[in-house]
């Protein structure tokens, strides 16, 4: 066929250029409803979780004339007369109407008795007649904590309508009476300490996984198809499976009365029953369970890929078999245990029922104290804040991923 | 094509109806503690509330006042309309405005109830103890009591505890050897909370644990720990329903009363207040200790529980002898923060 | 592995070590599973062995059950119409993915697959907040939505792989034969994709039908799903009950692979057709 723009009339070009338009068109169509359906009940619910991490106008709501008076002070001058006023006015108020509660809840997260300080207050107020001739005296005499610096921080912190507040806390730091940022003390912090125990158990379940996979992949991609298809059959059962049955059999097998258990103490390997679940190594055991298809997967995809004509040339190239395999056939494998390793990590970074499952108290990862926060102690900033910290880790991942994989190769099962 | 997407459509719109006429009859959701407590309740009270024609289903909980807050803090509807509390969530809550206030009237009036019973948000439910639990098959050698649950020579092996800091902390110093009536002289003071959780370091890689009631007597059945701080009333139906041979030791045991509250942001406030009339009344509340060991509020049943079962219940005079009531007033002030530096503890490794 | 040479007795030992490791793995991936099935007939309270004799009873309990009643009805008044959602959200997503290129098309897609790699727990907590001021969060609506979400995707993955494979010229073919676009939609094109849209759609319902923390933060008390139960059972109430109902899962998910095998089979039969052609 002749080059289109050498036509001497256009038509054809230009019917081709309107069926491809109309072809982008509809495109655009189908893909549209998906679209926007997930931005309505994905993108949309998790920008907003986001927001609230830096959203701070739960004092506001209660207090304006209070939060408004804070936010405009210099955070170093002595809080003066008329701040402590528009305190002691708000607080009587919100005592009156039992909205204290709310304020009260959010000075306690910056505050050691914050919930104290002011319900006791708003008691004492709510009983107070008139205007007193000095709000501060008054407050004074109520609780000394309202001389305190480190008070009036805590209320401008909170006054909104932004916040680093639970930014901050969700990396164990906090703001000292001179408005530096400072680290939390010890037995406050918490939160690196879990982001670190969220990588590192992330990172055990990604090697084991990866080790315990190779083999299988190894074998499973090399036998003869009707084999391999069996074989296959083992790593996807236990995909299928509900994750609820699989923890339900770790428990089983880990507990102290268990059949791991038995077996070691007829061994003779242990004379009393060995803590096997509850604990990391429940947590290790049961993850890397459950994420191992995950890694076997990809590998036996690329593994499939290799030609076995490369490894059987090294060989006969006089290369011993070992230094073959490590320099000729490995290599080859990267991408797919690349790929896989990668997934598996991101995957287990969020975690959160295996752990609460077969974990202990001190196996939690940061998904738990998110869902902790939103529906066990109503801390909503502080969970959207361990989110923020979540998302970015998963999401710095997925591009990285998208990058050696490319998503349009995404496989399953 | 088009039939099909017709289809598809008139599937989910079907779907939709269905799922709107199932939510549209939202059932009355009492919540309760769960397991053999909750047993006993069911066939007390909820199957014969549900008989006379009311629809209601029960769920469990594990207490925290922070799930209350999580439940009323958006302001509609949270799947929640009664629940069982514990006598500071009974007070933090009402004082944060997240239960209704009684109407006394609709349930019987303040008088059918002991003293205790009564508050603005909430009519007493039960009476009951934490008492320390152990199998007596296992254990010849009875401990005597919570000094005793931290001797991990004389008994060794792993035991359990409530999570959260409330009964910890004053079982901890009862161990160290403060007098059950001084507890929370000693709580008070920072000096206090730090001896608490100093005693507790001293067997923190043997403890386990146990968040929800029905969880004690199934560590002690598995022989999972050896002692365990548990619901008196769990141990007497496992070895009622269970067949087992748990015993209880009454001394420094912490006694105290859970209460019926209706969130505010019930659908079914008149629903829910017939459940509290009927749980409320002194026939009905009779029925409970038979069930399980625990005494219950409307003066009027007392009169009605079989004499033979008086000695197992919380209200006897020498299961009180040595018992310390859990203090309000010390946990209302402190269960925030103490709750924080007890996570804080026991999430580090 | 054959070697065009005799197997040196390091090569052999290299490759039993090879199969007895991957064996041991294979039985570490399926040995729990065998092992909590003969729990659930064993006649004792507790979940644990020695096998102490032959019961139906726990499975008598499961379906006399309320509670259990209550939670397979959940499961599929909630997965069936997620499933529903996303199968067809998802299927004409992936054709239109396949159909033209367009501006910001990797970005659509990357986002379109997204749910498959953010963590749960932020889904839910974000719906919780953002269902809250509708009055969403404690209706079947709002976990169907949620469901749904996460399984498109699945959908999107596996109706993409079948329309990879799809030989574009056959629609071309049917529409210069002067075929209007529906017909050659339905005439062509989705037998060819129907074992993609039926194993995306068995995704996504087993994704709904083993999800249990959306259900946990956004369900109401009487819309707990089998997972949902299943979770409470493991903390609250660790009974044979829990094994009666895991056996059942366990044959459903067998039922599950086999069906997607079917489909394999029966998809990869259809595109040998198509190159015979």
């Amino acid at each position: 066929m002749a080059d289109l723009t050498t036509l001497p009339d256009g038509d054809l070009a230009r019917d081709l250029k309107r069926a491809e338009r109309r072809r982008r068109l509809t495109a655009m169509m189908l893909v549209a409803p998906l679209f926007l359906f997930l931005l309505v009940s994905f993108v949309l619910p998790i920008g907003d979780m986001l927001r609230r991490s830096v959203i701070d106008t739960e004092v506001a709501e209660v207090w304006p004339n209070a939060a408004a008076a804070a936010a405009a002070w210099d955070r170093k001058s002595e809080p003066g007369e008329a701040l402590f006023a528009a305190l002691g006015r708000d607080i009587r108020t919100s005592a009156g109407e039992r909205t204290i509660a709310t304020p009260a809840r959010r000075l306690n997260y910056a505050l050691d008795n914050g919930r104290s300080l002011v319900l006791g207050t708003g008691r004492a107020l709510k009983q107070l007649e008139g205007e007193p001739a000095s709000w501060r005296a008054t407050l004074l005499a109520e609780n000394p904590a309202w001389g305190e610096r480190m008070t009036w921080i805590a209320l401008a912190d909170a006054a909104g309508p932004l916040t680093d507040f639970y930014l901050l806390t969700a990396t164990d730091l906090m703001r000292d009476a001179n408005d530096d940022i400072v680290s939390r003390p010890p037995e406050r912090s918490l939160y690196l300490q879990v982001l670190g125990r969220t990588f590192l158990v992330s990172f055990t379940v990604t090697v084991l996984c990866v080790l315990l996979g190779f083999p299988v992949a190894y074998l499973v991609s090399n036998a003869p198809e009707r084999v391999a298809n069996l074989l296959l059959i083992l790593v996807l059962l236990p995909f299928w499976t509900s994750l609820l049955v699989r923890s339900a059999a770790w428990i089983v097998l880990l507990q102290d009365q268990g059949i791991v258990n038995d077996i070691l103490q007829a061994l003779h390997v242990t004379s009393e029953p060995i803590r096997l679940i509850f604990n990391r190594t429940g947590v290790v055991v049961a993850m890397t369970h459950v994420l191992l298809p995950f890694v076997i997967m990809p590998m036996i995809a690329t593994m499939k890929s290799i030609p076995p004509t490369y490894l059987r040339a090294a060989i006969s190239l006089g290369a011993h078999p070992a230094v073959a395999f490590v320099r000729v056939y490995l290599p080859q494998t990267v991408p797919g245990v690349a790929a896989g390793a990668l997934l598996v990590f991101i995957m287990a970074l969020g975690y959160y029922v295996t752990p609460a499952l077969v974990g202990g108290a001190d196996d939690q990862m940061l998904a738990y104290f998110i869902a902790f926060f939103t529906t066990s102690s109503a801390n909503w900033g502080l969970a959207a804040a361990l989110g923020v910290i979540l998302l970015s880790a998963t999401m710095l991942l997925y591009v990285v991923y998208a990058r050696i994989v490319g998503m349009g190769r995404v496989k399953l099962g | 094509m088009k039939r099909k997407m017709l289809f598809a459509a008139s599937v989910l719109a079907g779907a939709g109806l269905f799922a709107g006429a199932v939510l549209a009859e939202r059932p009355l959701t009492v919540v309760s503690w769960g397991g053999a407590y909750q047993d006993a309740q069911k066939a007390v009270y909820f199957e014969p509330f549900k008989a006379t024609g009311a629809n209601m289903i029960d769920e469990s909980w594990d207490g925290g006042v922070g799930v209350l807050r999580s439940k009323v803090q958006g302001g509609t509807d949270s799947g929640w309309d009664v629940v069982q509390v514990e006598s500071e969530e009974l007070q933090i809550g009402c004082e944060e405005g997240m239960y209704v206030e009684l109407d006394w009237d609709k349930i019987g009036g303040k008088d059918a109830y002991l003293p205790a019973a009564v508050s603005d948000c909430g009519v007493g439910s039960i009476v009951y103890n934490f008492v320390l639990g152990y199998d007596k098959d296992k254990i010849k050698d009875a401990p005597a009591g919570w000094a005793d649950f931290f001797d991990t020579a004389k008994y060794p092996g792993k035991r359990a505890l409530r999570q959260g800091p409330k009964t910890n902390l004053e079982i901890a110093l009862i161990a160290d050897g403060v007098a059950p009536a001084d507890v929370y002289k000693e709580l008070a003071t920072d000096a206090g909370v730090d001896r608490a959780f100093k005693k507790l370091d001293t067997i923190k890689k043997d403890l386990v644990w146990w968040k929800s009631g029905a969880q004690p007597p199934q560590f002690l059945a598995s022989g999972e720990v050896v002692l365990t701080s548990v619901y008196n009333g769990r141990i007497d139906a496992a070895n009622r329903t269970d067949k087992r041979n748990f015993g209880i030791q009454w001394n420094g045991s912490l006694f105290t009363l859970d209460s019926w509250v209706i969130l505010k942001t019930t659908p079914n406030l008149d629903q829910a207040y017939a459940f509290l009339d009927f749980a409320g009344k002194a026939e009905n509340q009779a029925k409970l200790p038979d069930a399980i060991a625990y005494g219950v509020t409307n003066k009027g049943a007392t009169a009605l529980i079989d004499p033979a079962r008086l000695p197992d219940l919380p209200t006897a005079p020498e299961n009180m002898a040595n018992a310390v009531q859990i203090s309000d007033s010390f946990w209302i002030e402190n269960i925030d923060k103490l709750t924080e530096r007890f996570n804080t503890w026991a999430a580090a490794n | 592995m054959k070697s065009a040479h005799p197997a040196t007795l390091t090569e052999r030992i290299a490759r039993v070590v090879l199969v007895v490791s991957a064996l041991s793995v294979l039985f570490f991936l399926i040995a729990p599973i065998l092992a909590i099935l003969p729990l659930s007939v064993n006649d004792s309270e507790f979940l644990t062995y020695p096998f102490r004799g032959f019961t139906w009873r726990w499975y008598e309990t499961v379906f006399s059950s309320d509670k259990w009643r209550l939670a397979v009805m959940n499961s599929f008044l909630i997965g069936i119409p997620a499933t529903i959602v996303a199968t067809v959200l998802g299927t004409l997503a992936a054709i239109g993915l396949a159909t033209a290129d367009f501006r910001g098309k990797a970005a659509v897609s990357a986002l379109l697959l997204s749910p498959l790699v953010v963590p749960i727990v932020i889904v839910a907590v974000g719906l919780y907040f953002f269902f809250a001021p509708f009055g969403l969060t404690q209706t079947y609506t709002g976990l169907i939505v949620a469901h749904a979400a996460l399984g498109a995707p699945f959908v999107v993955v596996t109706v993409s792989a079948s329309l990879a494979s799809f030989d574009r010229n056959l629609s071309r073919a049917a529409a210069s034969l002067g075929a209007p676009p529906v017909t050659v939609f339905r005439r062509v094109m989705l037998p060819l994709v129907a074992p993609g849209v039926a194993s995306g759609a068995i995704f996504a319902f087993a994704t709904s039908f083993d999800e249990v923390v959306t259900v946990l933060l956004l369900g109401a008390p009487h819309q707990r799903t089998i997972p949902r139960e299943m979770f409470s059972g493991l903390r609250d109430s660790f009974n044979p009950t829990i094994a009666a109902v895991a056996a059942i899962l366990v044959l459903l998910a067998v039922l599950l692979l086999v069906s997607l095998e079917l489909l394999r089979a029966s998809s990869s039969r259809m595109q040998r057709r198509g190159e015979d052609r």
